[in-house]
């Protein structure tokens, strides 16, 4: 009963990461952006909360500088795309770029330094109740803060004005400039929107999953971020559902390598990759249901006549 | 407060399309500069010792041509992607598979030599990296799946499969257990150009060669055009009669090839063996080269050369100053953004203009926006 | 009735003026439009009015001028800052979302917070007080365009607006359903609330319209009352000379021709998830008739114009045949070499690479056909060939451009649209299918393709034209079938089509098509 436990706990803390960085990319994606940098906002979250964390010795510190500087980060990209109509895959591709680059780089004294964690919760009672006590109340608070980001992405999204008029954007910038919507700023909100929970999956890494700096220890979860959110058809629930299938692998290699199976630890290691093209292909071989699905002006540069 | 706003050119300006690349140089050694100023270094020791002094001697442009040899290969192939609008980002995974493919023979068949070992490795390495570069294209064409996320997760796989290979089954059994392989033998080494003035090797040739034959195809041949018709507009292309499914193939393939190529390249020519790790990322700074040459195979091949330097200058001045190499990643990534940037001027003029000096309400007579600054 | 000169004017325009870089959109333009009046506003493709609305609505801004709005000047800013003046419009493309209901596309153009559900009820209430009824809902991907245009008018009223600007209303309706149209304009004059109706159709503004002005090339060229001009003096002032009347000769003996292009039980299943399907097509089109195919847009035109080029191929290869040769199997480049020739719907875009030069885009449609002259060894073009023909071209259809060899995106609609359709005449197909041939063309550069159509048809090739403009198709056709619905009515002979038989075709009223009878008639 306690290995059950304790596999869902680390499943959990790994599917966070994903589920934040996922929710996010999914509220930008809405308003019609597509941005490819979240593994370079991610790795930036990362090195901040790990450097903040580090430097002033409380993780929650370090939080919130992962925070702030995914969202710092995003804003390089909003500034890129938004206001001069570059292209957004070339773009975001280059902020991943950046980002892998500047990390390691702020990163060099870190490495091999002890870093600092966030305390999982402890409730007093609630959390030494068997099974359930630990999973509900025991976990790490930035676990807590998934679950409540991706109820209230959907509350907004679906049952707000602010939110309808963000799906709006995403179906036609046409459409909703020609209404006196503004496109723009809500774009540039997004999009910081998304770099902040970008940032805080980072941050997550480098204080509670493993709290350390390592380099490059995203390790192409902001890509898988990105594919969560083709799997989930832009959707958060499916989003959730998809980061614990995710979490799932990624914890079962793990223990599949620990436990010695005799396969080559590189093939399992190359699960969530392979596991990522695998359901990839699921999704999209409906060509309808995807084009259904697809905010429709995503990726369109959006240049208003004045 | 002050607002941006883009007013579109009724022509593409050729001024800026030249012009781009140079200013995007000119604002990273800014931005360098004011690094290195923050490191505490004087910027000016900083370029010269990550500029200038790098390149000041026969054997260090032999060097050069080392590191840019790939990176023209790699960035040729995906400016042929890059123009027909297909996204493959994963050349750092067909340069690996390049480098696996070409290496079976010297690796599993030591004893086979001859002037026919090279020219096999070659062809094996295109094979490798066409073949590894043609699953994203199926999957995009069969299952209509997102090429960019599938030729980026097939990077990693790479990776780990050359690692396993190299620790494993092909490891050197007299190597003391380094996870390497044998040496390569002297006849499946790439010849150096020059073995008395440097290191170079035909590798640099190659590059060149293909950046000419493919400058050639896309702005000769009709198969350019077709690449960059389905690009620009891929209705009016389905129009024409081209096909996007086989471009698909097309593009993936060619640029797999040639990032192949560009890996056993390497690894026969400055490396002479598979090792865990063959590449510090010329698949990915490709990528730049690609679109500071602004998608042109001839820009490409400068720019794969300041690409190249911006390596060169990051060992020397972790060396001399003990900056972390990492230092060469900024000064990549941040070309890249302000290249893309800059290419905004190509297609529209920039308007700052300033929203406070506009009158609140009523006030009938109607003015220009006052403009601060126009870039024509 | 007639217009209310006495009382105060609702909007007043003074010396409004445009720019967009080289080109004076608008210049200095003068409007006045009282209170309970419908005032047309009249001009030709590219006259400025489309830009003269868009800044009375606040999305563009302009240079120069003033704008007084019961007697107050007034900045328009921003079209929320129309709307709370009482400014409502209902654009020509439509402003609509079709991944949402429509409840939430009447939604998003309100500012008031009140939920979705009562926002449907009022829409609902108020589509049936005028007779445009409207289910909230229903998304908008799956509506017909004459319902989408209902959304747009129903949130527009229910903003109560002063003043409605209705931006080329009719042409997306079918005479009936235009008919429909009208008698809601003149309940909503007779309300008290003024209209200005933007058109280049004279016949509709003589009909319901007060007072007119009209632009020519950015500027006022006069005001008049329309219901005192005739249709051709209202032509006259809108395109500043007399535009060549398009000649066509009765044909003889067509019944025996020999049928170039046979359509024989085309169907195909829908393609994407708002496209419709299109259920056993056949027509045949003759060596020397102009065969028009009429119908509101959307009723599966650009699925028929796909499915006959071969931009999309059949499964059963005899459903489309090109002189005489099975060619539903065949791709596009295939069916050209067998002498046919296709101008699609979109300029830019489809017909042509917008950011690519003319002799580049002269490529597009005839590296296959003309390989010979245009391709030489190794798959090298032989771009002076190429430069050669496209300057010939650019003569013989007379093309207006700025530079020597300009990217298509830089030419005006009709000049564009003048190079694409020579294109293809230049090449003397035998078989030419034209999707709205002049849609968004000035008037004189319209004449000039529809002439030579009709010259390309009599000079023994079989040409098909598809277009939503009921005057082009009475002007070239021979005979008129109708598409509604992804099905084609059996062609008309010209002698024997009305207006008005056509335009109940268009609205579905058919033997067989009864389930689709026009609910507003």
């Amino acid at each position: 009963m306690d290995i059950t436990v304790n596999i869902l706990l680390t499943i959990a803390t790994a599917a966070t990461p994903l589920l934040i960085a996922a929710i996010g990319e999914l509220v930008v994606e809405r308003s019609g952006v597509l941005n490819l940098g979240v593994e370079g906002m991610m790795i930036m979250g990362a090195v901040a909360g790990f450097g903040a964390g580090y430097l002033t010795g409380s993780p929650w510190i370090g939080l919130l500088a992962a925070i702030a500087m995914g969202a710092v980060f995003s804003l390089l990209f909003a500034v890129m795309t938004l206001s001069l109509a570059t292209n957004q895959v070339a773009t975001g591709l280059s902020l991943t770029l950046l980002g892998l680059g500047l990390s390691g780089m702020i990163g060099t004294s870190f490495v091999g330094q002890p870093g600092v964690r966030l305390p999982n919760l402890d409730i007093p009672g609630l959390s030494s109740i068997p099974v359930v006590g630990k999973l509900l109340f025991g976990q790490d608070p930035v676990f807590y803060i998934s679950i409540a980001l991706t109820a209230a992405v959907m509350w907004f999204l679906f049952k707000t004005r602010t939110g309808l008029t963000l799906r709006s954007i995403g179906d036609s910038h046409a459409s909703a400039h020609a209404l006196g919507i503004k496109v723009i700023r809500y774009r540039y909100l997004s999009v910081i929107f998304g770099g902040a929970c970008a940032g805080l999956a980072g941050g997550h890494l480098s204080l509670v999953y493993t709290p350390q700096w390592v380099e490059n220890m995203s390790a192409g979860r902001g890509w898988i971020a990105l594919a969560l959110v083709v799997f989930a058809s832009w959707r958060p629930w499916r989003v959730l559902a998809g980061a614990y299938i995710f979490g799932a692998v990624w914890i079962g290699q793990l223990h599949a390598q620990a436990f010695g199976i005799p396969v080559p630890s590189q093939m399992l290691s190359s699960l969530p990759y392979l596991a990522t093209v695998v359901v990839l292909v699921l999704i999209s071989r409906n060509k309808r249901l995807t084009m259904m699905n697809t905010p429709a002006s995503l990726g369109q540069p959006f240049v208003p006549d004045r | 407060m002050m607002r941006l706003e883009l007013v579109k050119r009724p022509q593409r300006s050729a001024l800026f399309s030249m012009l781009s690349p140079f200013i995007a140089f000119a604002l990273t050694i800014i931005a360098g500069a004011i690094m290195f100023a923050l490191l505490g270094v004087n910027p000016l020791t900083a370029f010269r010792i990550y500029f200038i002094e790098p390149v000041s001697q026969v054997w260090q442009l032999h060097e050069l041509a080392i590191k840019a040899a790939p990176l023209i290969l790699i960035a040729v192939g995906l400016s042929v992607c890059y123009k027909a609008n297909i996204w493959n980002i994963g050349a750092e995974g067909q340069f690996i598979f390049g480098a696996i493919f070409g290496s079976i023979i010297p690796v599993l068949f030591p004893q086979f030599e001859g002037p026919l070992v090279l020219p096999l490795m070659l062809l094996l390495g295109m094979v490798g990296g066409a073949a590894y570069a043609a699953i994203p294209a199926l999957l995009k064409t069969r299952f209509n799946t997102n090429e960019i996320l599938t030729s980026l997760m097939l990077v990693y796989v790479a990776q780990l499969f050359l690692d396993w290979l190299v620790r494993g089954p092909w490891r050197d059994p007299q190597g003391h257990g380094f996870p390497q392989t044998i040496q390569f033998g002297d006849a499946a080494t790439l010849p150096q150009l020059m073995p008395d003035a440097g290191r170079a090797n035909w590798g640099f040739v190659f590059a060149l060669l293909a950046a000419v034959l493919i400058w050639i195809l896309m702005g000769r041949m009709l198969k350019g055009f077709e690449v960059r018709v389905l690009g620009s507009s891929p209705r009016a292309g389905r129009f024409a009669g081209f096909g996007l499914s086989r471009m698909v193939f097309f593009a993936f393939l060619l640029s797999g090839a040639l990032a192949g190529l560009a890996g056993i390249s390497e690894v026969s020519g400055a490396i002479g063996q598979l090792q865990p790790v063959i590449s510090p990322g010329y698949g990915f700074t490709a990528i730049i080269v690609a679109f500071l040459g602004r998608l042109n195979p001839l820009g490409i091949i400068a720019a794969g050369l300041v690409l190249a330097l911006t390596y060169l200058g990051g060992e020397a001045v972790q060396s001399a100053l003990g900056i972390s190499d990492k230092v060469a990643r900024v000064f990549q990534g941040m070309l890249l953004f302000f290249v893309l940037g800059c290419d905004t001027l190509i297609h529209y003029r920039i308007r700052l203009i300033g929203l406070a000096l506009t009158k609140p309400d009523g006030a009938a007579k109607l003015e220009a926006a006052p403009k601060l600054k126009e870039a024509r | 009735m007639s217009a209310n000169h006495d009382g105060a004017n609702l909007l007043e325009v003074r010396g409004l003026t445009k720019i967009f870089g080289t080109l004076t959109a608008c210049d200095h333009i003068d409007l006045n439009i009282a209170k309970g009046e419908i005032h047309a506003l009249l001009g030709e493709n590219g006259a400025g009015k489309s830009t003269l609305v868009k800044m009375l609505f606040g999305s563009l801004e302009p240079n120069s001028g003033e704008i007084f709005w019961n007697g107050q000047a007034v900045r328009i800013t921003s079209p929320g800052a129309a709307k709370k003046l009482g400014i409502g419009m209902v654009f020509q493309h439509f402003s609509l979302f079709e991944a949402l209901t429509a409840a939430e596309n009447i939604a998003l153009s309100l500012d008031d917070g009140s939920p979705i559900s009562s926002i449907a009820a009022k829409a609902r209430a108020l589509s049936y007080s005028y007779g445009l009824p409207l289910d909230p809902e229903s998304l908008v991907g799956d509506l017909s365009v004459g319902e989408r245009q209902r959304i747009e008018i129903i949130r527009c009223l229910l903003q109560t607006p002063q003043l409605i600007i209705l931006d080329e209303p009719t042409s997306v309706l079918t005479p009936q359903e235009a008919d429909k149209l009208f008698e809601t304009l003149e309940r909503l004059r007779s309300e008290g609330k003024s209209i200005l109706y933007i058109s280049h159709r004279l016949e509709e503004v003589k009909r319901i319209c007060d007072r007119a002005t009209v632009l020519r090339h950015g500027k006022v060229v006069g005001h008049c009352n329309p219901r005192e001009e005739t249709a051709a003096s209202l032509a006259r002032m809108m395109v500043g000379n007399e535009v060549q009347a398009v000649v066509r000769a009765p044909v003889e003996g067509i019944e025996t021709a020999q049928p170039l292009l046979e359509i024989r039980s085309l169907s195909r299943k829908p393609a994407t998830p708002f496209s419709i399907p299109l259920k056993t097509i056949s027509l045949n089109v003759r060596a020397g008739e102009v065969i028009g195919i009429a119908g509101v847009a959307g009723n599966g035109q650009g699925e028929f114009f796909e499915s006959v080029s071969g931009e999309v191929l059949q499964q059963d290869a005899a459903s489309v045949r090109i002189r005489g040769k099975d060619a539903g199997g065949l791709t596009i480049t295939g069916r050209r070499l067998l002498g046919a020739a296709f101008v699609p719907e979109e300029r830019l875009g489809h017909g042509a690479a917008p950011r690519m030069k003319l002799s580049e885009n002269l490529l597009l449609s005839r590296h296959a056909t003309d390989g010979r002259a245009f391709v030489g060894a190794g798959g090298m073009v032989k771009s002076g060939a190429v430069y050669a023909a496209s300057q010939r071209i650019i003569e013989a259809m007379d093309v207006r451009k700025s530079a020597p060899d300009p990217e298509a995106a830089a030419l005006s609609g009709g000049n564009l649209q003048k190079f694409i359709v020579g294109r293809e005449l230049d090449r003397r197909p035998s078989v030419m299918v034209v999707n709205q041939p002049t849609w968004g063309v000035d008037a004189g550069a319209a004449a000039h393709i529809r002439q030579a159509l009709i010259e390309l048809s009599r000079s023994g090739s079989a040409v098909l034209v598809i277009s939503q403009d009921l005057d082009e198709l009475f002007e070239i056709s021979d005979a008129i079938a109708v598409m509604h619905n992804g099905e084609l009515s059996k062609p008309m002979p010209i002698a024997e089509a009305t207006f008005e038989k056509v335009g109940l075709l268009m609205g579905g009223a058919e033997p067989g098509h009864a389930e689709h009878t026009l609910e507003t008639a």
